[in-house]
């Protein structure tokens, strides 16, 4: 299902976080947000999941306004992976993905055979079936990823936003967990901070920089050594994956200034 | 941490003969078992030291409903067959017999029926609704600050309510209420301060946990100043003494008109927090977890503490501020069924009412005729019951 970002708007005690940022991602895509620290990456997303409220703009999910919908019927759409997963309490792997059915279930209604097949599904999609009956507190960052994006997947999604889903992950896991979620179907809105692997995985990019979109476009497009100069404050050197000639990015910092 | 964890989740493997023996090998590999890849499908699974290779982690949940189903009732007679003056089994069933059914009894038994039928049953069901209120707030509380050392008390809803019934025992304050003057005291200055701890806490962004921690905190030490600056104030010994006995809860001035008030309110509280149950469950995961999932942190929160309020003050309002029943009860719980708020919040309170029936009972006849404190019993029980729990069942709260 298409997802558009329309002129969206953030004011904070007076700051504007997110200023008009106006971005889409058609069905089945998987659209990149990178910039760097404090670009406003998260808080734009937790508009999208509806953590935040938007100042003013809109999220448009297939047409209809995001923040017309009722949480529930908004969460049967769209889910997210944020980054304040804390687990205080020791749930097990499955009733986490358990979780992922909320938005799908009546308050007191029992779990249905369809609630066990549509979890069961997400956690073998992930490839965490094993992991269903250990404590998640006991598991491994990268295992705990992958959980809770079996979670998200559980909640049946046509849109799933991601925030930063590969911090604290090896490098294994953290091209598995984008492979993982392009292959599971829905549209994806990610904020990433590998730019290379940003590179790699997304079909856009949009890149961040004071709550503003600086450029929009393919990663090769988007990625250029003046604009990495600008955003990030680095110096970029392009080259060309040896096996699939994919556009991979080698980094240095700008020569300190000469002391005067 | 993350090194720690893994070092307890791979430290017994399955179908090893002792746990114990795994743990050197298990230390040496664990750098290995942050990597999924390296990992055989056949996870290895967490330690239970004590319980042995299999993972016994929960006791079934129909078999633990039907066990507290069954002690209830039964702790609810014994509640009232036990006591000080031993009166008969025989005895004690004809007078509940007869308080039930309106049957006659002799003239000479009426002293020993009234302590049967209007001292010792309003009793044992009064500490079933405060335990039951107690355990099931504790729960909330806990899910509500995402703090799993959380107990009713933390809101400072309960300093609050004391600070009224001192009022009524020390001055003699609302005289006019007659026998309802304590209980009414103590209730309307328990909604005082949760409207103060509300005000306090509040910002833009709703009620954040750790914000309602703090007031809440701050607010008891506050409360709880002023109530000790009325004990000291007073006058009468006798009114400082009992002030003192419900600072740390007490069952002896049960009767049956405190019932219906504490009753309604528990039983009210406990169908919203069971209606709530899967929402609680979104909300101990974050707030932008619970928003993701489509529950309304802010709003959950904002009808967690009104519940928690009213719950709390009936209780605290006729059996004053009962320790540690609300931290242990939903620990043990979670022990036993894991930390899914379905499950917990039917446990939880059947568990929290035997639990309380059973120590009033105690607290009536360790020291005959004179009572201790149920505040004393709740942590001579409980303090070594959730230890061993704790240490058989490799419990983990909070990522420790």
């Amino acid at each position: 299902m298409r997802i558009d970002i329309d002129a969206l708007t953030v004011e904070i005690a007076g700051a504007r976080l997110v200023d008009e940022v106006t971005l889409g991602a058609a069905d089945g895509e998987l659209v990149g947000l990178v910039g760097p620290n404090g670009s406003g990456k998260s808080t734009l997303l937790r508009c999208v999941y509806r953590a935040l409220r938007p100042s003013a703009g809109a999220v448009r999910i297939g047409g209809e306004d995001l923040h017309a919908l009722t949480t529930r019927e908004g969460a049967r759409r769209l889910a997210a992976l944020p980054q304040d997963a804390v687990a205080e309490f020791d749930f097990t792997v499955a009733e986490i993905v358990a979780m992922g059915r909320t938005p799908h279930q009546g308050p007191v209604a029992r779990t249905t055979d369809e609630d066990r097949r549509v979890c069961d599904g997400a956690l073998r999609d992930v490839g965490a079936a094993h992991l269903a009956e250990r404590g998640f507190l006991t598991l491994s960052g990268g295992e705990r990823q992958r959980v809770l994006i079996a979670r998200a997947l559980a909640q049946q999604p046509r849109v799933l936003v991601l925030d930063e889903p590969t911090n604290h992950l090896d490098i294994a896991h953290q091209l598995e967990v984008l492979r993982l979620v392009r292959a599971s179907g829905p549209t994806v809105l990610a904020a990433l901070h590998d730019l290379n692997l940003a590179a790699l995985h997304c079909d856009a990019l949009h890149v961040i920089a004071g709550g503003r979109i600086v450029a929009s476009g393919t990663p090769d497009d988007v990625l250029t050594a003046d604009l990495l100069a600008d955003v990030f404050g680095v110096r970029a050197h392009r080259v060309a994956h040896p096996e699939t000639g994919a556009l991979q990015l080698l980094f240095d910092l700008p020569p300190a200034h000469p002391a005067p | 941490m993350d090194c720690e964890r893994a070092l307890c989740g791979t430290a017994a493997g399955r179908g090893r003969t002792s746990p114990r023996d795994a743990r050197p090998e298990a230390k040496a590999t664990a750098p290995v078992a942050t990597s999924l890849d390296r990992i055989p499908a056949e996870l290895p699974r967490p330690a239970r030291v004590g319980t042995g290779p299999a993972p016994l982690r929960r006791v079934p949940l129909p078999l633990l409903l039907t066990g507290l189903c069954l002690a209830l009732p039964v702790s609810l007679l014994c509640g009232a067959a036990l006591g000080a003056s031993g009166l008969s089994w025989a005895e004690v069933t004809r007078y509940l017999w007869a308080g039930l059914t309106g049957g006659a009894i002799g003239p000479d038994e009426v002293p020993a029926y009234t302590i049967v039928w209007e001292l010792r049953l309003p009793r044992a069901v009064l500490a079933a609704v405060v335990g039951a209120g107690l355990s099931a707030i504790g729960v909330a509380v806990q899910a509500m600050v995402r703090n799993a050392l959380a107990d009713p008390f933390v809101l400072g809803i309960s300093s609050g309510a004391a600070v009224g019934a001192n009022a009524v025992l020390i001055f003699g304050a609302m005289g006019a209420l007659g026998v309802w003057a304590l209980s009414t005291a103590a209730f309307a200055s328990a909604l005082l301060a949760m409207t103060l701890v509300y005000a306090v806490a509040r910002t833009e962004r709703g009620l954040t946990p750790l914000r309602l921690v703090l007031t809440g905190t701050a607010m008891y030490y506050g409360f709880s100043a002023v109530t000790t600056f009325m004990v000291f104030a007073a006058e009468r010994g006798e009114a400082a003494r009992s002030a003192m006995m419900w600072l740390l809860g007490s069952l002896s001035g049960a009767n049956w008109a405190a019932v219906p008030i504490a009753a309604g309110s528990v039983l009210a509280g406990l169908a919203h927090l069971a209606w709530s149950a899967r929402r609680l469950n979104a909300l101990a995961m974050g707030d932008e977890t619970a928003a993701a999932l489509g529950v309304d942190p802010r709003r959950l929160r904002r009808e967690l503490f009104l519940v928690s309020a009213a719950v709390t003050g009936a209780v605290v309002a006729v059996s004053g501020a009962i320790g540690f029943v609300g931290l242990m009860v939903p620990h043990a719980a979670r022990m036993l069924v894991g930390a899914d708020h379905r499950r917990l919040l039917a446990v939880a309170p059947l568990a929290g009412a035997v639990l309380l029936i059973w120590v009033d009972v105690l607290s009536r006849v360790v020291l005959a005729p004179a009572e201790l404190p149920v505040g004393v019993l709740t942590a001579v029980i409980g303090v070594p019951c959730f230890i061993l729990l704790m240490r058989r069942r490799a419990y983990s709260f909070g990522g420790i």
